[in-house]
């Protein structure tokens, strides 16, 4: 069976600044795919071109962008969102201005259900509610009635989640899902994802800068940078042997209690990361990195580091390791 | 939660009327002396204390306004100086002409602004958006009065589709109604477009695409609802200066309407006249202030919660 997603050399401009440089992805069906990097480096942008929901000053090219083995290239806008929504939903880092102030929770959340699949305006508040509950939302029905500025912030991150899944999709985008809410509430948030996804065989793929989220909820992660995925593993292989520079860069910021000293500095990578043109060749990390070399420059060659592990680095696996 | 939002509206409506009221009578005092207008340039100085008298304005100002305001309260306005009728029923006889007028030209004006003001915003920046923004910009700059009597030497006397002054039937008030429109389209064009833009750019809107909606939907329904608060204010604005101000209008296309009875009394020192027709302005005024908002909280569930 083919995969669920697969996004090769995925480019994405606005004007003279390449958001998104040639990113690869694939998603199989039913996993948490993690999508991690810093503020800036692209993740946003791939999520939105995936959908189809760039904005219209944006330019988009791959090699291959495929849902379900359909190419989502030659689609126009009627074509894509006959899928959004459908088969496949997103939600957004904003759950505050998410939700469209005018309508009630009840009507915003059957207009999925109307729009994809028809049947009785009935029928689908019956489902709006049935799946408010399975949010865990207290008092579904009530619910329905009522305008988004009525609830809290994790209530509505909650509506968006039962939303997206009117239609059971296949794949749930979240961009950043909790980083709007208090940390209690993005526990709660996570955990409701982890379980809806067990329960309902659903692919996520989710956006996120906390590595500590990473840790605890993916099957596989991709590291981006700079427009690019410098680095793709199962999430044990990364965390036990990251291979780029930028990768292990990234893990040498997290402190672990116990193995870092008390008062000892925290871990940070110099610098930001930076805008490129198009006409960029090369490693974009190479100005913050220990490695460098007239080399990287050139341009790099993606390779495998292990089982389903792959990097883009010219260092052989291992040589980057001791960047942390 | 709306009963209280409408009691709450209807109070300060109430209280703004009571100010207007108060106004109304005390600068058609300030005018001058009123006896002196209303007996005429060649009346002695016993005619002018006689006709102050039998008008009552040798009584003190607070005796006069209570007496005023209590027989305005039953809808007695008193008499006319010039015109030598009832004021009420002059009033209602111009009534149905300025609500006429002010209907077609509001509608008129509505159907033109929201439809290019949607479309100048889907299409921001494009030669579409700019081509609509020069016909606001022509409507803005026009004054009303030569754009009528284009509009007569046009549409009236060469091709002779429309009657030119008059009241006799409802093609009477196209051409009036036209001019109107002209001078509100451009306020109402430019919030459609600017609320537009605004909500297209919205997260929520976003999140209608990410749903799949089909795109009437999302621009109809989810964005045109919330540019619509502005419009709606406008709109009532504009329509109070329909139905008010529009005396050069109703001059040109020898319209008697009430804006036409205004300045009349005004020019004729005819107080009476005159304090009943700011009253009634100001009450329709407010009436649709009152009748914006309401339409607003309906549109916005927000506004009825605060």
């Amino acid at each position: 069976m083919t995969r669920l997603l697969e996004v090769e050399d995925l480019e994405v401009g606005f004007g003279d600044v390449s958001a998104v440089r040639g990113a690869s992805l694939a998603i199989e069906r039913g996993e948490t795919h993690c999508l991690v990097g810093e503020s800036g480096c692209g993740k946003s942008v791939t999520a939105l071109a995936i959908m189809g929901l760039l904005a219209r000053n944006a330019t988009r090219r791959a090699a291959r962008l495929s849902f379900d083995g359909q190419d989502l290239r030659g689609l126009d806008e009627r074509g894509m969102s006959r899928l959004r929504g459908d088969r496949m939903a997103m939600i957004f880092q904003e759950p505050m201005t998410s939700l469209n102030p005018a309508y009630t929770v009840g009507s915003q959340m059957a207009e999925v259900m109307l729009r994809h699949r028809g049947g009785t305006r009935a029928a689908a508040m019956a489902r709006a509610e049935d799946l408010l509950g399975r949010v865990r939302i207290t008092s579904p029905g009530m619910r329905l009635g009522q305008y988004p500025h009525q609830l809290s912030g994790g209530l509505r991150q909650r509506v968006m989640i039962a939303m997206a899944l009117m239609c059971e999709p296949e794949l749930l985008i979240a961009d950043e899902p909790t980083t709007a809410l208090d940390v209690t509430v993005q526990a709660q948030i996570l955990r409701l994802l982890l379980d809806l996804q067990r329960d309902l065989g659903l692919a996520i793929l989710l956006i996120t800068h906390d590595l500590g989220v990473v840790a605890r909820v993916a099957h596989r992660v991709s590291v981006m940078y700079a427009g690019e995925v410098v680095e793709s593993a199962p999430v044990e292989a990364l965390f036990a042997h990251p291979t780029h520079p930028y990768t292990s860069g990234l893990l040498g910021c997290v402190p672990v209690p116990g193995k870092v000293a008390r008062g000892a500095p925290l871990g940070s990578i110099a610098g930001v990361v930076p805008r490129l043109g198009p006409e960029f060749r090369g490693c974009g990390f190479r100005d913050r990195c220990a490695h460098a070399a007239p080399a990287c420059a050139q341009t790099i060659a993606r390779r495998a580091a292990g089982p389903r592990h792959d990097y883009l680095c010219r260092l052989e696996p291992g040589l980057a390791g001791d960047a942390r | 939660m709306m009963l209280d939002f409408l009691a709450r509206r209807l109070l300060v409506a109430l209280l703004v009327c009571a100010t207007v009221l108060t106004f109304a009578f005390v600068l058609t005092r300030l005018g001058g002396d009123l006896a002196i207008s209303i007996a005429g340039p060649n009346a002695t100085a016993a005619d002018i204390a006689q006709v102050r008298v039998a008008y009552g304005l040798d009584r003190p100002m607070p005796v006069q306004f209570l007496e005023w305001v209590g027989r305005a309260a039953t809808g007695d306005f008193g008499q006319s100086f010039f015109f030598k009728e009832k004021v009420s029923k002059l009033i209602f006889d111009r009534l149905p002409i300025t609500f006429a007028l002010g209907l077609v030209g509001l509608s008129l004006a509505l159907s033109v602004a929201l439809p290019l003001g949607i479309v100048a915003a889907l299409r921001e920046n494009s030669w579409v958006d700019r081509a609509i923004s020069i016909v606001a910009l022509f409507g803005q700059a026009m004054p009303s009065f030569w754009l009528g009597l284009i509009l007569m030497i046009g549409l009236g006397l060469h091709l002779g589709w429309l009657p030119i002054s008059g009241t006799g039937s409802w093609e009477h008030f196209v051409m009036p109604g036209i001019v109107l429109a002209f001078s509100a389209i451009p306020a109402l064009l430019r919030l459609t477009r600017a609320g537009m833009i605004d909500a297209m750019a919205s997260d929520y809107i976003r999140t209608a695409r990410a749903k799949g909606l089909s795109r009437s939907s999302i621009v109809l329904k989810h964005a045109a609802r919330n540019a619509a608060m502005p419009v709606v204010s406008i709109a009532a604005v504009q329509l109070g200066f329909m139905l008010g101000g529009s005396i050069v209008i109703e001059t040109v296309f020898a319209l008697h309407g009430v804006g036409f009875l205004a300045w009349e009394s005004i020019s004729k020192n005819d107080f009476p006249t005159v304090q009943a027709v700011v009253l009634l302005l100001a009450c329709i005024y407010i009436l649709l202030t009152l009748g914006a908002d309401l339409l607003n909280a309906v549109l916005d569930p927000r506004l009825r919660a605060s």
